[in-house]
């Protein structure tokens, strides 16, 4: 509030990095359009190679992460990332799950590899796709699958104003209700991960009487088995309910492993069904 | 029943609406939005719910069409009173700052029409009745609330076909709206009718506009029919004697295990409950404004940041929050506000995605206690 | 209940008074005292023991204890422990810039209930602070107080608050103040483990007796045990808790304890109401 060495003549020199991910996020970052000439007046970007040529060195005030480590070269560019950043911002699924790519983490690499370049032996890639936070410590992560710009921004506020950001950790249904939304679930019988998802879109989806997908990940608390059990209680199948784990957050710790119960689910009952 | 109770027909249902409206009030009534009836405003009577009816079970809500053509046939509205007279994000002040200094600039936030509620019932007068004393009888007293409820009007309707979820008889009421209400309304088919309750001066004044007659010795048999009808057909059911004292020993018993293990701390249950009025504030700014607005928003004790201080939360763990959720709301709330914090609306149990039903956690904790302190006999 | 509610104007508790910050005073490595000057208004009027909501524009607001002496004209002193965001905003504001505050809430220690019998003060690291209110009034009418002892846990000797006030209370005014700490360093002379080994040699009548204690949960849990062990009655001592608070007067539910809101009923609350809820986990 009162710390003026950020606001002066040396604005926050802010940069934008981009590792396994399709972009989406920094383009919330454009997307800010009416808000942009005022983070543009509050930080200096500094590197930002989806918006601007220009590079100015480090060592950076605040670094924005984009993407997920998915090679050998990635592990040691975060690591100088973070050595010369000194705020260091997560953006996305990706970057703070793994994101739609891990779910290679279910798989075998070297086979996807050889099925799908014809000279797989010039590919150096790693078997699993690992969060920024696998890697390095991260100071704040933000979710969603793109991210919500307007947390973006309060995060930005946040940090200039030596504040801390305010991002809920509880789950998309408390939005949603104060939103006034009438339950999908409930109401409509529409599967819906809200119950176990962080908030942070509004409960964008359920507002459009679709169930939410999950794409800002696992709330502070999310009882998924609980959740699983009813859907397919009403109906669901278990491997359908596995493949709604296995989406954007499919390696988030607590879906990961609801998808693998639902997968031994499936397992078992084929079995049953085989014998 | 009241003495000199009145009668109007469809027309004047409809010119009840014109008469609030005209005398300024926005008019909220049942209608049906994304599959369900909550209260909204409404500009006429052919928005209301005409022969809609519901079936509401743990866990599960849906339309039906009733045959009868009746237009207050359902039970609890998801949304009622509550987010009306206490709505869920609202302005405390906004500021301006100058340098290190500050000046509060607003305290008032938008100035609210006056509400006139249509077709509320018991459980909601019951429910309103418990946020006056939580949240305007007190030592410091929410002047937001006070300022949004002063000048209300009341139009109750008795429900004639309570949900599956519903007990409000256990909990000290019942279908027929007894008391806070300016005009209470009891629909009769076959003839379509309403008979009328006058509560008030105001509600005299505002059926004298709309224009009736005096109800005949049939339609007051009707009415009680119907409030009998009604009353039966509630099967849910809650047993009330001793509970604070059943729940204040049962803080370490191993229901609360089994009930967090399927609660998904995700706070519909406390979204929809008329009562429930946690509430947490929040500090908004914009990037590079020198303005800041402090907003009061909904809240939650299922939410592990609820009971937060410097080292961590106080309620990790989801069976902590139910614990402390049922507790407060059937025990020290009796304590706080000599009263039940529940009227038996059975909203969290028809919201609950996963269809905990507190009637049968409180049953399983009465089994499980000794006979000493409330427990099964 | 009547369809229509009629309410004299009240005042709104969530409006804040501006108070204008004169001097910072650095206590410890990571405590600060700063002191309040009303911008609009009178000074508050507070008893000791009392907390107040203060506010950081734009950053938050936060429940603190008033540390001044409420027996004294002068500013309104907090003792502000740096932790999170609001309280760092708090403690690094310039003199001059102003802030919001909100109260005085909450019970107070009502120390004279003590008068004619011996007191004991337990404080536990920051927990000294909310205390200072009710030590200053004792020293000041020193001559209505039997035996007055102050027993203090401290994290390391470098987090020991008010050491100036500590030595004047001892030598000035018959205050036994005996200090621990939990790691004490080579030139630590004093003695070191918990606060709640000091009990049972602070040498108080147990039946005369009124304790006053703060700190840590867990602590003042001990703490109480081992009073109520020696012979004080339960509501003869008194804890003050901390819990969430978001309004201050009972409306935003975060501080419940059971039937208790803390903010209203507390913080301030005697051993025997809370013996048995503070037993069970997570209540």
């Amino acid at each position: 509030m009162f710390d003026e060495s950020l606001k002066s003549s040396a604005l926050p020199k802010l940069a934008v990095w981009k590792f396994a991910s399709c972009d989406g996020c920094q383009l919330s970052l454009l997307n800010c359009e009416e808000e942009l000439l005022t983070v543009a007046g509050a930080v200096s970007i500094a590197y930002f190679p989806e918006a601007t040529r220009g590079v100015v060195e480090g060592p950076y005030d605040v670094s924005l992460v984009e993407g997920s480590v998915t090679s050998p070269e990635e592990i040691e560019r975060i690591g100088q990332i973070r050595e010369m950043s000194k705020t260091l911002v997560t953006l996305g699924a990706c970057a703070t799950s793994g994101g739609i790519q891990a779910l290679r983490n279910f798989a075998d690499v070297a086979e996807f590899r050889s099925i799908v370049y014809a000279h797989p032996e010039y590919l150096s890639t790693l078997a699993r796709s690992t969060p920024i936070s696998a890697h390095v410590s991260v100071d704040f992560e933000l979710r969603g699958c793109p991210i919500d710009k307007g947390q973006l921004l309060e995060v930005l506020a946040a940090l200039v104003e030596s504040r801390r950001p305010r991002i809920p950790t509880y789950s998309v249904c408390a939005e949603c209700k104060r939103r006034g939304n009438v339950c999908v679930m409930v109401a409509n019988g529409t599967p819906c991960l809200g119950p176990v998802t962080q908030a942070g879109c509004g409960a964008l989806c359920p507002t459009y009487e679709r169930g939410c997908y999950g794409c800002f990940g696992p709330q502070n608390t999310p009882n998924t088995a609980a959740l699983s059990d009813q859907l397919v209680a009403a109906g669901m199948p278990p491997e359908v309910a596995m493949r709604v784990y296995r989406t954007f957050n499919a390696a988030a710790e607590p879906f990961r492993r609801e998808s693998e119960r639902q997968e031994r689910a499936v397992a078992v009952a084929g079995k049953g069904a085989g014998r | 029943m009241a003495d000199g109770a009145r009668i109007i027909g469809r027309e004047q249902l409809a010119r009840l609406v014109e008469v609030l409206a005209a005398r300024g009030y926005a008019v909220m009534a049942p209608t049906v939005r994304g599959g369900a009836v909550v209260l909204d405003e409404v500009h006429g009577v052919d928005e209301l719910p005409w022969d809609v009816g519901d079936v509401q079970e743990p866990g599960s809500y849906r339309l039906t069409e009733r045959g009868d053509g009746a237009v207050f046939g359902q039970a609890a509205a998801v949304k009622a009173i509550k987010p009306v007279l206490f709505p869920p994000d609202e302005l405390i002040w906004r500021g301006h700052r100058s340098g290190t200094q500050f000046s509060v600039t607003d305290r008032e936030g938008q100035p609210q029409r006056p509400v006139a509620f249509l077709g509320v019932r018991s459980c909601d007068l019951r429910a309103l009745a418990q946020h006056d004393r939580v949240l305007a009888d007190r030592a410091f007293p929410d002047t937001r609330y006070l300022r949004r409820r002063e000048g209300v009007f009341l139009a109750a309707v008795t429900c004639a076909d309570p949900a599956d979820a519903c007990f409000c008889t256990s909990m000290g009421g019942g279908p027929h709206p007894e008391e806070g209400y300016d005009l209470a309304l009891t629909e009769l088919v076959d003839p379509h009718r309403f008979v009328v309750e006058i509560g008030t001066e105001l509600g005299a004044q505002v059926l004298a506009e709309v224009g009736s007659e005096a109800a005949a010795p049939e339609d007051l048999a009707a009415v009680r029919d119907q409030i009998a009808s009604a009353t039966e057909r509630m099967t849910r059911s809650m047993d009330t004697d001793g509970l604070r004292d059943l729940l204040y020993a049962s803080a370490e018993s191993p229901v609360w295990d089994e009930v967090g293990n399927r609660c998904l701390t995700c706070m519909n249950c406390t979204m929809v409950c008329p009562t429930c009025f946690c509430t947490t504030v929040e500090d908004v700014s914009s990037l590079g404004s020198a303005d800041a607005e402090r907003r009061r928003v909904w809240d939650s004790c299922f939410s592990e940041e609820f009971a937060h201080i410097h080292g961590g939360s106080l309620r990790t763990e989801a069976k902590s929050r139910y614990r402390q959720w049922l507790t407060h709301k059937l025990g020290a709330w009796q304590d706080q506000f000599d009263a039940l914090g529940c009227v038996g609306c059975g909203r969290c149990i028809t919201w609950c995605p996963v269809g905990i039903d507190l009637t049968a956690e409180v049953a399983k904790l009465r089994a499980a206690a000794p006979l000493s302190v409330g427990g099964a006999r | 209940m009547t369809a229509t509610l009629e309410r004299p104007a009240q005042p709104d508790a969530m409006a804040p008074a501006r108070y204008r910050i004169g001097r910072t005073r650095q206590d410890t490595r990571d405590t600060f005292t700063i002191e309040l000057e009303p911008v609009d208004g009178p000074m508050l009027r507070y008893r000791a023991g009392q907390f107040t909501m203060l506010d950081a524009f734009g950053v938050g607001e936060v429940p603190i204890s008033i540390s001044g002496d409420p027996g004294r004209p002068g500013p309104l002193e907090h003792t502000i422990r740096d932790v999170g965001a609001v309280t760092h905003a708090l403690i690094t504001a310039p003199r001059g810039a102003v802030l919001g505050v909100r109260g005085p809430f909450g019970t107070s220690w009502d120390v004279a209930d003590g008068q004619g019998g011996d007191i004991v003060f337990v404080a536990g690291g920051i927990g000294l602070a909310p205390l200072r209110p009710a030590l200053l009034e004792v020293v000041r009418h020193r001559d209505r107080y039997g035996r007055v002892v102050l027993l203090y846990g401290a994290r390391t000797p470098e987090d020991i608050l008010f050491g100036d006030e500590l030595r004047s209370w001892a030598r000035d005014h018959g205050v036994v103040v005996e200090v621990t700490v939990d790691n004490g360093q080579h030139a630590w002379r004093g003695k070191v483990g918990l606060v709640t080994n000091l009990v049972p040699r602070a040498g108080f009548d147990p039946h005369a007796t009124l304790a006053l204690v703060c700190g840590p949960e867990v602590m003042m849990r001990a703490v109480a045990q081992s009073l109520v062990a020696r012979g004080v009655p339960g509501d003869r001592v008194r804890l003050s808790l901390e819990r969430s608070m978001k309004c201050g007067v009972g409306l935003c539910g975060h501080c419940q304890l059971r039937e208790l809101f803390v903010c209203v009923d507390g913080p301030v609350l005697s051993y025997d109401r809370l013996a048995s809820l503070l037993s069970v986990r997570e209540l």
